[in-house]
């Protein structure tokens, strides 16, 4: 799977609430998740998420189970998130509902474009040199590539 | 020679594992995204009789749309003959823990906090929707076995500490991601001085550690609870293990201490920060929500007056049941405090009990992230004590030398 898209750069710790709050997980309107993404941290990013790559700082998806965090990323047409580690339950979401994630320690610069080869497990920002992402576990790659664990299922596995 | 994950999970630390899960929950936040991937799946449910759905975090509901959510899973639930506990029955993971989890068990409960119920001696973690709906449609999920992160609690908590300082201690201690996809293990002479409520109350914060799981080995403490829940269960006893890394806590050294808004890990001793003004005291949650706490906050309230606004959530009917039984929730009241439904309160923003803009809580639960209380709102996290010093002088007070 090769993936791109300018980056956006984000901090440490980013929790479920920070990218979406509380207060807004109670609709049957999946899109007042995207709408309302990050609110809490910089309201303007949530119109700017679309074609992007997230690069966070460590332990990012904090906290919280929520899947709508996940799910707001993906629907906001985030193309991977990366960052040198992630909250585990954070981790699953994204993987069971077909949203990129690679752990890396990743050198990059706001806007600059990120590039990720998830089968080759590499990743590299810009013209800078790349480098390695922690390869996903089989099954992770599996669901990835069926676009998430309903679809897998849905085939029957 | 293996760590109680390993045991459980029956597989080396570092393997993935397919695995049967025993007891399965949601609450009403997550059963409403796990009924809808459910019904994406489009199968049947392999084992009804393991999944539990608990209304607790919007209960009762606060809106319309919550309601209507709320009236589908809820036939949904009966429909099916799913264990049901509907509005003022209390939170999940106490609800749970009240005679319903098993040491061995493997349980999964789509809410972060599930790793409360290691206090049983049982794998418990948490997963989101879609996890939950594969689990509901296969009666199986798949883990990958954590190394494990050895605990030792020595000596017995003195003077005014709690349970929950040793646990804001250890995060504190290990930082927001310093066990993640770990497990701790909490062993040693300290563990079993720790009550059933204690244990529940230390394995919750895990999470904010990172961690997968946090738990205790069943001893008598577990046999006699989970006895008095009509079961009959066999203690776990420790064996020589592989360990991520060791840690030695010495619990009379704990003191009530107070996590800083923003963030879990950055625990500093009540005195630090003493005189701090507060506008609410929330004592509650799956973190201090119990009888025991409610009972604590009562005796040290007896006979005075709370000069900020003071609400106690109790963590299930049970609990609210023994409080009115045995005066407990009679004492609160006459201390001024408000006495809301079984739940989960205000702890994430959503229910009775919101902060504005610019008010300070001091809460017994188990996150302050930026804005999770409300809107422009701070949240320092503190224990039972502390909560009670601080709601009778209306700033933050350590609860050691108040009379």
């Amino acid at each position: 799977m090769r993936l791109r898209g300018p980056a956006i750069l984000l901090p440490a710790d980013v929790d479920t609430d920070l990218i979406i709050a509380g207060r807004y997980l109670r609709t049957r309107d999946p899109s007042t998740w995207v709408a309302h993404a990050f609110e809490d941290l910089d309201p303007t990013l949530a119109g700017r998420l679309a074609g992007t790559v997230l690069v966070a700082g460590p332990n990012f998806g904090c906290g919280s189970s929520r899947e709508q965090a996940a799910r707001a990323l993906r629907d906001a047409g985030v193309v991977a998130v990366v960052a040198p580690s992630f909250a585990r339950i954070f981790f699953r979401n994204a993987v069971n509902l077909g949203l990129p994630v690679a752990e890396a320690v990743l050198d990059c610069s706001e806007g600059e474009m990120v590039e990720l080869d998830l089968a080759a497990g590499l990743v590299r920002a810009g013209t800078r040199p790349p480098v390695a992402c922690r390869p996903l576990s089989q099954r992770m790659q599996a669901i990835l590539e069926a676009g998430g664990l309903v679809e897998l299922l849905r085939r029957g596995a | 020679m293996a760590t109680l994950s390993e045991r459980i999970l029956d597989a080396p630390a570092g393997t993935c594992v397919d695995r049967k899960v025993d007891r399965a929950f949601v609450h009403d936040g997550t059963g409403v995204l796990t009924l809808g991937t459910f019904r994406e799946i489009g199968r049947d449910l392999a084992y009804p009789d393991r999944i539990s759905v608990l209304f607790d975090h919007l209960a009762p509901a606060n809106t319309s749309v919550t309601a209507d959510l709320q009236a589908d899973l809820r036939r949904f639930a009966r429909e099916h003959g799913l264990s049901f506990s509907d509005v003022g029955e209390g939170i999940c993971h106490q609800l749970m823990g009240e005679g319903h989890v098993l040491p061995g068990e493997l349980v999964i409960g789509a809410d972060s906090h599930t790793c409360t119920l290691g206090a049983f001696g049982a794998f418990a973690t948490g997963v989101g929707a879609t996890d939950m709906a594969a689990i509901w449609a296969t009666g199986e999920t798949w883990l990958r076995v954590p190394e494990t992160i050895r605990v030792e609690l020595v000596g017995r908590l003195g003077g005014m500490a709690e349970p929950k300082d040793l646990a804001l201690s250890y995060v504190g201690r290990l930082g927001m991601d310093g066990a993640t996809y770990r497990a701790l293990e909490f062993v040693g002479e300290g563990a079993q001085t720790l009550s059933i409520a204690g244990r529940m109350t230390c394995a919750n914060l895990a999470i904010e550690a990172g961690a997968k799981a946090g738990l205790f080995y069943a001893d008598e403490v577990t046999r006699r609870y989970l006895a008095g829940f009509g079961h009959e269960v066999s203690v776990q006893h420790p064996e020589e293990g592989e360990y991520a890394r060791e840690m030695t806590i010495d619990l009379g050294g704990i003191e009530p201490v107070v996590a800083l808004p923003g963030r879990v890990d950055t625990v500093r001793p009540v005195t630090e920060v003493e005189g701090t003004p507060v506008d609410q005291v929330f004592v509650g949650t799956c973190t201090n929500g119990r009888f025991e706490d409610l009972e604590r906050l009562a005796a040290l309230l007896q006979g005075k007056r709370v000069r900020v606004r003071t609400i106690v959530v109790p963590a299930s009917r049970r609990t609210l049941l023994e409080a009115v039984r045995t005066g407990v929730a009679e004492r609160l009241l006459e201390a001024g405090v408000t006495i809301g439904p079984p739940g989960c309160g205000p702890c994430l923003g959503t229910h009775l009990g919101v902060i504005g803009e610019g008010e300070v809580c001091l809460s017994t639960a188990n996150r302050n992230f930026t804005n999770r209380m409300g809107v422009g709102g701070e949240v320092f996290l503190g224990s039972v004590a502390t909560a009670a010093a601080t709601a009778l002088a209306g700033a933050l007070t350590s609860p050691e030398g108040v009379p």
